[in-house]
This record gives C-alpha cells, sequence and structure tokens, in this order.
C-alpha cells in the first residue's frame, strides 16, 4: 500500500501498474468462474462411457444424443422446468415486493411496536431453515398442501434477511422527505410506496430478486420434502433422481445435459436483471 | 396490487394442478389409440388371444377391480421385466403402462439415502385411508430390508392372493425364507437368484497367472490367503486384485455367524473383523482402492484401461452394471470369465410384494405367477438379460444346455450359480442389515485410508447406526 | 381512506397506522408458515418419537433427555467447529476479494474497461446448483479424477492425493467451493450499497488529492458499513446452515471421520431416520449457536461504530 501511495503521488505509472494487476486478477477470477460452465458443456457432451473413462477438454459428439435420451426417459423435465420456472418466479416476486413492504412499514414509518419487531425480525433471521423443517412438513400435511406450490411460494413473503437488505438499503437511499412530498401531493400510503418509493428501490430489487429467484430455483431441500407427484416436481428434485438412478439407468451424460439445461433460465433471468445492477442505474437513482 | 399478485398467483396455482391432472389422465387416452396402431402384431394379439389361450379366464375377475395398478419401485429393473415379459403390457410413456384395460402407473424413487423406503413407508402408512386408485397395488422390496416389509401387516401372503405351494415348488429355498415372516406366511416371490460369484478379466489372469481357464483361476483364489498371494502377483504385474475393498466386503458379510443386531444391541461379528483385516493389508499393500462402490474410480475396471483383475457380484451386476453396451468395455469384449472365488455369497435380489388393501389382487397375482412361476419366461430372461432366474429345474436345463453367455466370452455360468443358490444362508438376516453395511463400510474407509484407527472407525459406526436406528444400542 | 383529517397529530397517527398495515402480510405469513413450524419443532424436541421400521415409537414425553443426550455425547461441538472452519475459511478470501473489486469497480481513475462484462460473470458460479457444483468438484478432484492425474503426470506428485481422505482437502475443497459460489454475490451487495454512496464525496476527495488506497478507507468503507453489517451476518448466518456442498462432496458422510459434517449434516441425518425428538431438541441447539454467535458480530460491530475508528486514523495523518 505504501508503495502505491508513492506511485500515486508520482502520477500515471503506479496507476498503469495498480491497473495491470486488477486486470490479472479479475481476467483470472473470470476464467475460475467460467471454467465450471465449460466443464459442464464438455460433460454434457459426452457419453457415459466416455465420462466413466476419464476427463478431456475436447468436447464429444453426443450433446444431442444425451439431450434426447433425457427427453426420452422416465424423467418429466421439461415440466419440471416449468414447475421450477413457475415457484422460483412467483416466490421472488412476493418475496421481493412484500419484503421491500416491510422494510417500508419499518423505515418510514413511526410507531409503537417498530422496535420490537424489528429486533424481532432480526432474530428470527437467525433461524436456519432446516431448523423449522420437521414442523413445516407437519403443518403442510396438516393443512392438505402437499404436492401443491404454495407451501413453496407462499412462505417466502416473510424473508427476513431479504427484508433486512431492503432495510440497510433504505435507510441510505430513501429519505423521509419524498415521502412527505407525496403526501403534500395528495398520494395515498398505498400508491406512494408502489409508485414512489419502489422505484427508488430498483437497484436493491433487482439484486435481491436475482438471489431469490436464484435460491428458489436451485432450492432442493424444502421442494423434496413436499412435492412427491412426479409432475409436480422441480428440476433440482429431477436432477437428484437422474444422479441416484441405480446401474440400469445411470447416464452421467444425461445428469450433465440436464443440469446444463437448468442453468439456461437462471443465466436469461440473472443478464436480465442485471442490468440494474451492473450499468448506470446508479446514477438515476440513487441521488434523492 | 396485493390481491392481484394474489390472485394471479392463485390462478397459476390451479393452471398448474389442473396441467398435473390433466397429464396423468390424458397423456394414456390420447396414446393408446396410436399404440395397437403402431405394433400392430403384439397388441391384437394379445386382446384377442389371451382370455382363450390362458388357463382360466384370469382377465376377467379383473373387470370389477381396480383400473389403476401402482407399482413403487426404485428402478427400472422391473419395469423392463414386465415391458419385455409380461403378455400384454404395453408402455405408454416412461412412468405408465397399460395392461388390457388397467393403467399401470409407475412410482420410481431411487434408493440412495434411503429415499424409496421412506417414500414407500409414508405411503403404506396412509394406505388405509388413500382412495381405491391411489393405493399401492405392488412393491418391491430388496434382501437387505426385505423383512422389515415382510414382518408387518403391510404385505399380503402369497396364498391369499391365490397362488399355491405347488406354484412355488421350483423356486430356490432361500428367496422363500427370505421373505416368510414369524407366522410363516410367505409374503414375496421373487424371479432371480442372485448367487454371487468372483469375474476376472481374462487378459489379465492369461498374463499374470498363466491361464484364463476358471478352474485354473479358482485354484489361485480358492481361500482368502490364495486370494492375498494372488494380488501379490498382479501388484508385481501392475493391476488390483480388485477395484476397491468393498468389493468384497458381501463374500464376508454373507458368511457371519452372528447378526448385525442381537437384542437392541448393535453386534460385530467375527468374520467382519477378518474383512477389516484382509482388506487393510490389501489396500496397504496397494492392491485395491477404497472406492465407494457404484463410484466413477469404482468402475474404472469395467475398462481395460482401469487395470483390475476382479469384481464380485451376482448375474445382475455383470449384465446391467458393467458396462457391457458401451464400446470397448472388457464386458463388452467377452473378455471377463467366472469362477466361484474364496467364498460363495449372495448379494441383492428383488422380490414382488403384494399391498395390504389392493384392488387388483387378481392383477398382481396374475403378475407375480408370470414372471416367478412360469418356466418358460424364466428361459426368456436368462436368454434375454443374462439373469439367474429364480427357478430349479428351468435352470437346470439350461445349465447343461448350450447357453453361452457372450460377456464371459462363452461360458456358461448356470452350473456354478446353481451351486451357489443351493448353498445361501440367510439366517442371519436382520432389519437392519442395509444401514449398517453401509455404515460399516463407510467408516472403515476411515481406517484403511489411516485417517482412524480401528477404534475410531468403530465407533464412527456405532455413532452412524445409532443415528439411523435410534432404538439400538452400542 | 376518503376521510379528511382535520388535525395535524392525528394525520401523523394516521399515516402511522399504515405501518401496521404493511407489516400485517409479514407477520401473518411468518406467524403461519414459520411460528407454527417453530413451536412444533420445540415441542417435539421434549419427546421420543421416531419410527422403528414402520412401527410408529412415542411420542413420550421425556423431558430433556434428548438435550442431555445431544450435549453428553459431545458430538456437536465438533460439528460446529467444522462447520466454523470451513466458514472462515471460504469467508475471509470471499470478503477480500469482493472488497478488492468493489474498490476497482467504484475506483473512477483506475477506469476497469468492460467492468460490466467482469460484474456478470462473477455472479454465475452461483446460478450453478449447489449440489450440481459439488458433483462437478467430486468428479474432477475424486482419486483418479482429471486433477490427480494431471498432477502425477507433471510430476508435482507421486501417489494421487486423495482430496477427501484428509481433512485439510475436504474442508478446503468445501471452503474454496463456497468462496466460488458466494464471491459474486457479495460483491454485487457491496456494489449496490457503493452506488448508494453520494458521488460528490468522492470528487471532492480527489480534489483534495487523497490516493485510491485513503478514499477506500476513509470514505467508501465507512459508509459502506451497513451493508458489511449484513453481508457478515447473513453470511455467517448462511454459513452455518451450510449443508448441500459438504453433503454431496462427501456424499453425506462428511469425510473423513465426519471432520467435514457440518451441524446441518448432523440434523439431516436425524430428520432422515425420522427421528423427530432428537431432531427437534438438535434445532434448538443450532438456533442458540447461532443467536450467540450472530450477537457477537452484532456487538463487535456495534462497539466498532461507537469507538469510531476516525478520529484515530486523522491523528496518523497528519
Amino acid at each position: 500500500m505504501r508503495q502505491d501511495r508513492e506511485y500515486d503521488v508520482e502520477g500515471g505509472l503506479g496507476l498503469t501498474v495498480r491497473r495491470i494487476i486488477a486486470y490479472i486478477v479479475l481476467i483470472l477470477l473470470t476464467v475460475l468462474c467460467l471454467f465450471w460452465f465449460y466443464i459442464l458443456f464438455i460433460n454434457a457432451s459426452r457419453s457415459h462411457s466416455e465420462l466413466t473413462r476419464g476427463f478431456t477438454l475436447i468436447p464429444g459428439k453426443y450433446l444431442i444424443t444425451n439431450w434426447l435420451n433425457v427427453m426420452h426417459g422416465t424423467q418429466p423435465i421439461v415440466r419440471g422446468m416449468l414447475n421450477s420456472f413457475i415457484i422460483a418466479a412467483c416466490a421472488s416476486i412476493l418475496c421481493v415486493y412484500f419484503s421491500t413492504m416491510t422494510a417500508y412499514a419499518i423505515h418510514v414509518y413511526d410507531f409503537k411496536a417498530k422496535k420490537a419487531i424489528f429486533t424481532f425480525i432480526l432474530a428470527v433471521m437467525m433461524i436456519p431453515t432446516q431448523v423449522t423443517a420437521l414442523g413445516f412438513i407437519k403443518l403442510v400435511q396438516g393443512i392438505k398442501l402437499e404436492d401443491s406450490f404454495i407451501p413453496l411460494i407462499i412462505p417466502t413473503i416473510a424473508a427476513p434477511a431479504t427484508f433486512y437488505y431492503m432495510k440497510q438499503y433504505m435507510e441510505s437511499t430513501l429519505p423521509h422527505a419524498i415521502v412527505e412530498a407525496a403526501r403534500i401531493d395528495g398520494a395515498n400510503e398505498v400508491r406512494t410506496f408502489n409508485t414512489i418509493s419502489l422505484p427508488m428501490m430498483k437497484p436493491a430489487i433487482a439484486v435481491q430478486m436475482i438471489f431469490t429467484f436464484v435460491f428458489n430455483w436451485n432450492n432442493y431441500f424444502t421442494p423434496a420434502l413436499i412435492l412427491h407427484d412426479e409432475k409436480k416436481k422441480t428440476l433440482p428434485i429431477l436432477i437428484a433422481q437422474l444422479r441416484s438412478a441405480d446401474f440400469l439407468k445411470f447416464d452421467m451424460g444425461q445428469v450433465y445435459v440436464t443440469i446444463a439445461f437448468s442453468i439456461f433460465p437462471v443465466i436469461v433471468v440473472y443478464l436480465c436483471l442485471s442490468r440494474f445492477i451492473v450499468g448506470g442505474v446508479a446514477l438515476g437513482s440513487v441521488k434523492g | 396490487m396485493k390481491k392481484k399478485v394474489i390472485s394471479t398467483l392463485l390462478a397459476t396455482a390451479m393452471v398448474a394442478t389442473l396441467l398435473a391432472g390433466c397429464g396423468s389422465s390424458a397423456a394414456p387416452a390420447a396414446e393408446a389409440p396410436a399404440e395397437p396402431a403402431a405394433t400392430e402384431e403384439a397388441a391384437p394379439a394379445e386382446e384377442t388371444a389371451e382370455p382363450a389361450a390362458e388357463e382360466t379366464a384370469e382377465e376377467a375377475p379383473a373387470a370389477d377391480e381396480g383400473k389403476v395398478l401402482n407399482i413403487y419401485c426404485w428402478n427400472e429393473e422391473f419395469k423392463t421385466r414386465l415391458t419385455d415379459h409380461y403378455p400384454g403390457y404395453e408402455e405408454v410413456d416412461g412412468t405408465h403402462g397399460k395392461i388390457g384395460d388397467v393403467d399401470v402407473v409407475w412410482n420410481i424413487t431411487p434408493s440412495d439415502n434411503n429415499a424409496y423406503q421412506n417414500n414407500l413407508d409414508a405411503a403404506l402408512l396412509k394406505q388405509a385411508d388413500a382412495a381405491a386408485d391411489e393405493k399401492i397395488d405392488l412393491f418391491l422390496v430388496e434382501a437387505d430390508y426385505a423383512l422389515k416389509y415382510v414382518d408387518t401387516d403391510y404385505t399380503m401372503p402369497v396364498a391369499d392372493l391365490g397362488i399355491t405351494d405347488a406354484d412355488l415348488a421350483e423356486q430356490y429355498d432361500y428367496t422363500k425364507k427370505i421373505v416368510t415372516d414369524s407366522n410363516g406366511a410367505l409374503k414375496g416371490v421373487s424371479w432371480q437368484g442372485c448367487p454371487a460369484i468372483m469375474f476376472y478379466n481374462r487378459d489379465i489372469a492369461k498374463e499374470v497367472l498363466g491361464s484364463d481357464d476358471p478352474d485354473a483361476v479358482q485354484e489361485q483364489v480358492k481361500d482368502w490367503a490364495a486370494f492375498k498371494a494372488t494380488a501379490d502377483k498382479l501388484k508385481d504385474a501392475g493391476y488390483y486384485a480388485c477395484s476397491s475393498v468393498n468389493d468384497t466386503f458381501r463374500v464376508y458379510s454373507n458368511n457371519v455367524t452372528s447378526k448385525w443386531v442381537e437384542g437392541n444391541k448393535i453386534n460385530v461379528d467375527k468374520n467382519l473383523e477378518n474383512w477389516v483385516n484382509d482388506s487393510k493389508a490389501l489396500v496397504d499393500a496397494g492392491e485395491a482402492g477404497t472406492h465407494d462402490l457404484w463410484s466413477d474410480d469404482w468402475s474404472k475396471g469395467f475398462y481395460p484401461e482401469g487395470k483390475v483383475f476382479a469384481y464380485f457380484g451376482p448375474a445382475w451386476l455383470i449384465n446391467f452394471c458393467m458396462a457391457a453396451d458401451q464400446d470397448g468395455s472388457v464386458a463388452n469384449l467377452g473378455k471377463w470369465g467366472a469362477c466361484v472365488g474364496p467364498q460363495s455369497f449372495f448379494w441383492g435380489g428383488t422380490w414382488i410384494c403384494g399391498a395390504t388393501g389392493t384392488d387388483n389382487a387378481t392383477l398382481v397375482a396374475d403378475i407375480m405367477k408370470k414372471l416367478t412361476c412360469d418356466a418358460d419366461i424364466m428361459k426368456e430372461i436368462v436368454e434375454k438379460d443374462d439373469d439367474f432366474a429364480n427357478n430349479k429345474k428351468a435352470m437346470a436345463e439350461m445349465a447343461s444346455s448350450d447357453y453361452k453367455s457372450a460377456i464371459l466370452g462363452g461360458q456358461n455360468p448356470l452350473p456354478m450359480y446353481m451351486e451357489g443358490a443351493e448353498k445361501i444362508d440367510l439366517s442371519n438376516l436382520s432389519a437392519y442389515d442395509q444401514g449398517c453395511n453401509e455404515s460399516f463400510q463407510n467408516a472403515m474407509k476411515n481406517y484403511f485410508e489411516g485417517t482412524a484407527t480401528y477404534e475410531e472407525a468403530l465407533d464412527l459406526f456405532y455413532t452412524s447406526v445409532m443415528e439411523k436406528y435410534p432404538e439400538l444400542t452400542k | 381512506m376518503a376521510n379528511v383529517p382535520k388535525q395535524g397529530k392525528s394525520q401523523v397517527v394516521k399515516y402511522n397506522k399504515w405501518g401496521y398495515i404493511f407489516l400485517i402480510p409479514f407477520v401473518l405469513v411468518y406467524l403461519v408458515f414459520q411460528m407454527i413450524p417453530l413451536i412444533t419443532t420445540v415441542y417435539n424436541s421434549f419427546f421420543e418419537n421416531y419410527l422403528s421400521g414402520l412401527k410408529q415409537i412415542g411420542p413420550n414425553f421425556i423431558g430433556f433427555a434428548n438435550y442431555k443426550d445431544i450435549i453428553t455425547n459431545g458430538d456437536l461441538i465438533k460439528y460446529t467447529q467444522n462447520t466454523l472452519i470451513m466458514w472462515i475459511l471460504g469467508f475471509v478470501p470471499q470478503i477480500f476479494f469482493s472488497l478488492l473489486l468493489g474498490a476497482w469497480f467504484s475506483d473512477q481513475r483506475l477506469r476497469i474497461r468492460c467492468a460490466g462484462f467482469f460484474k456478470t460473470v462473477i455472479y454465475l458460479p452461483n446460478l450453478i446448483m449447489a449440489a450440481s457444483f459439488a458433483m462437478l468438484f467430486f468428479t474432477l478432484f475424486a482419486d483418479s479424477g482429471p486433477i490427480n492425474t494431471t498432477l502425477v503426470n507433471l510430476g508435482w506428485i507421486e501417489q494421487p492425493y486423495k482430496f477427501l481422505g484428509h481433512a485439510a482437502g475436504s474442508r478446503g475443497l468445501v471452503a474454496f467451493m463456497n468462496f466460488l459460489m458466494w464471491f459474486g454475490n457479495t460483491t454485487i451487495l457491496l456494489m449496490a450499497g457503493m452506488m448508494g454512496i453520494d458521488g460528490s464525496l468522492f470528487e471532492a476527495a480527489q480534489v483534495d488529492g487523497a490516493t485510491s488506497t485513503q478514499v477506500f478507507f476513509r470514505i467508501t468503507l465507512p459508509l459502506l458499513r451497513p451493508i458489511l453489517l449484513y453481508v457478515m451476518i447473513t453470511s455467517l448466518i448462511g454459513g452455518l446452515q451450510m449443508f448441500d456442498v459438504p453433503q454431496v462432496l462427501t456424499n453425506g458422510k462428511g469425510e473423513p471421520v465426519r471432520m467435514s459434517m457440518t451441524l446441518i449434516m448432523y440434523l439431516n441425518n436425524h430428520l432422515y431416520s425420522k427421528n423427530f425428538g432428537m431432531a427437534g431438541a438438535l434445532s434448538v441447539f443450532l438456533f442458540i449457536i447461532t443467536g450467540i454467535l450472530s450477537l457477537i458480530v452484532f456487538k463487535f460491530s456495534v462497539q466498532d461504530n461507537v469507538d469510531e475508528v476516525k478520529p484515530k486514523r486523522d491523528r496518523n495523518k497528519r
């Protein structure tokens, strides 16, 4: 760091060196990040016997064969994808919307129980999902919602971690003055929230939207406990089944092709939403 | 806004349920007409010929029985058997089939992590309250945990299904003993016998032992001391005696003199200690690995590059597992040979059980009879699938015939299987075998690899078993 | 809503009533889907309640026996340690790289080209299912897998290194995977926070001739504190819930000798054997452990706030 400073004082040279270091690190990290996708692609394009015999960096010729095998196999992959999409989309929308609303309630309004509720939510954030899993299954069985998407979607409304992020974010970006201005303009509270505050939270919403979508898309634990009907199972469950299919059916080529296939939708969603985080959104919305 | 979101949500959820509902009922209906047309000879022949040809009009009473046959199993093996060998079975899609006008619904849950049993348990516990078409009609069990289901009222005595002792006369005794409950009622039937032998790589045998003749090889591995000596030779030539020491586990664990659990106490048999000691020696000498069965590392030896001399297993291992359908595999080249090995043992086996409360009793009984008692079908299974079928007479006929296994380079392994099947002793089976076998192998791996002492590994085993079965003690 | 409030004070009260209304969905859903299960779980922990084969044992009330069991067999501490070690091994590089990248991306003078591309790419590993990712690692680092083969061929090692046969190997792999999967996530969170910082602060600092390092430590970092706290807490909680990666990588066994078995894997063992009493008691312990550790982090960061490191630094500067 000391060196840095000296270079900086001197001018351009230090900056160039720093820039080179930055690029080297970034490129290394990029390779590290993309490497896995490459392997997935390679493996998805190789037959089971090729896969058991060893690993190469050259793609095989079985991509389409593997794909057709999956499509003609017993696993309803396409439906699984649809199921996953319905769950992940609904869950992330509900989760982010209501978490923002909850954070808004705590941030903007001043009421007696405010502090208590805030502390309470922070406390419950520390309860691992798996801790309540037991009771959750019993509850779901009790209200006959097994094999339904509802117990996978509705509970995301109460997401303490998302709430906490929104609250932290509002702290730095949502001044009370804006809300008051809206009130003076005669907007009611629901409208103020939906049309004025929500748009200001765009980067945070995009961030959390991605996170919850990805989380729900990839979630195995809860869906595996609740969904038993073949037609309702989500992709992670199907992949787990493919993986643990035993000797008769076991085909790693199919497993890889399914995994590769399951990643596409998330990538699309991610790329769509990442514009909001990565691009110049900060310029517009942040300064109030 | 809030309302809107929720109602949209509900709508989506409903659409999803509707779709799901359609899927199961509409799909077979839509595809059914196409099927007979496509498989012209097969389908009409059955529909018309069957009532006449079969001994009794067995399909007739089915009219007042359920229209859905729910089958629970953990893999495709039984489905393949039914598709290939049960007259009148038509495949609709991956998880649906049709027998006459009965829809067959396959509920396949892999056994990994106990998922199959968990799923089956949950369904069986709800069996009494389930609607007739939702009830399990037929399910499969494996030797390792057959007792768990056999000794309950959830399985039907096969006598109640109308299967007589005469029907079962040609089946091997052990296949009956294993599924007989404490009151002496037989609760399941199997089409296969699983006496297991040693498969060796003929090329390696020729190179190192001088001959690939089964008798000559058998002489070199006739007991564990001989096996170890051969392993040393193989090692010097750059080969592994077996892929993993877990390969030999079953050989030892089938030759125990006490059960895994006595009373409520976990018990480690002397012969399992022998396995640990012999295996440790193999691993330390670099003559065998410690891979989990079914892992990539383990299956490397299915190909010549894997340099593995032997695998231990029953007919189904070599047939399905050892990559016979993959180019360049040892099995594909017909380069395996078979001999009895150090000790005879058995491994696995699948039994068909009827679930109490089934609304398709006649059909279940007929499937059991055709697949496990019909000598012609049994022979077909051996020919088509290289399996060892559960019918003494049929097997004896084939053993002396010119039946040849291509995978085994033209060897006829049936006499060996027959001999093994007679020797199988199941008196030391317990309901906890699956969990204990798994935990023991996992725990001992640490000892073999040197990350734990034998005592530590044993502790690990106890911990793991007690997690699985809280009622047991050390 | 149509009522026109007559007095200013009642108007404020009226507005504040909306605070409660906006909280309704959260509270309602929370009570139904998490509170009830939580209570059942805790309730269960006082019973002997499991399936033996197909026979239901219990529920028999046995007081704190389950708790006593867990404490006396001593495994809980071991698994807590494992979990924390693997979390810290993954978290330290994660937060380091996240801050570094955050600093670089927000550094106006550095002007990284293709920043958008890099920012997008670093999150990608998170899109792969943890289980699938673990599977890839498992294949790559298998005893006869490509990594070992390459290392042997290069002559760097003589025998294949059994990654999962050594505590350092398997914990290292888990930590490395956690780092890879989550550093992008953390970076995004931090960058979103950095965007919230008033740009004029940076401009002013630049005019004053502050170096990039100074800007980062004196302006960015302090202003980022709320988000950093969030990252710390959620990462800690997520770390304690670590499950998929070690579960799939070690096939649920926590190899070697359960040195990579996490708390949730332990809980999962009890859930799988349907031992609801034990699982319940274990859940309560989990909650207590998470609570204590989170409190420590909270306390730590709040104290930091109070002490206010700034004056000290200022002194150094002069």
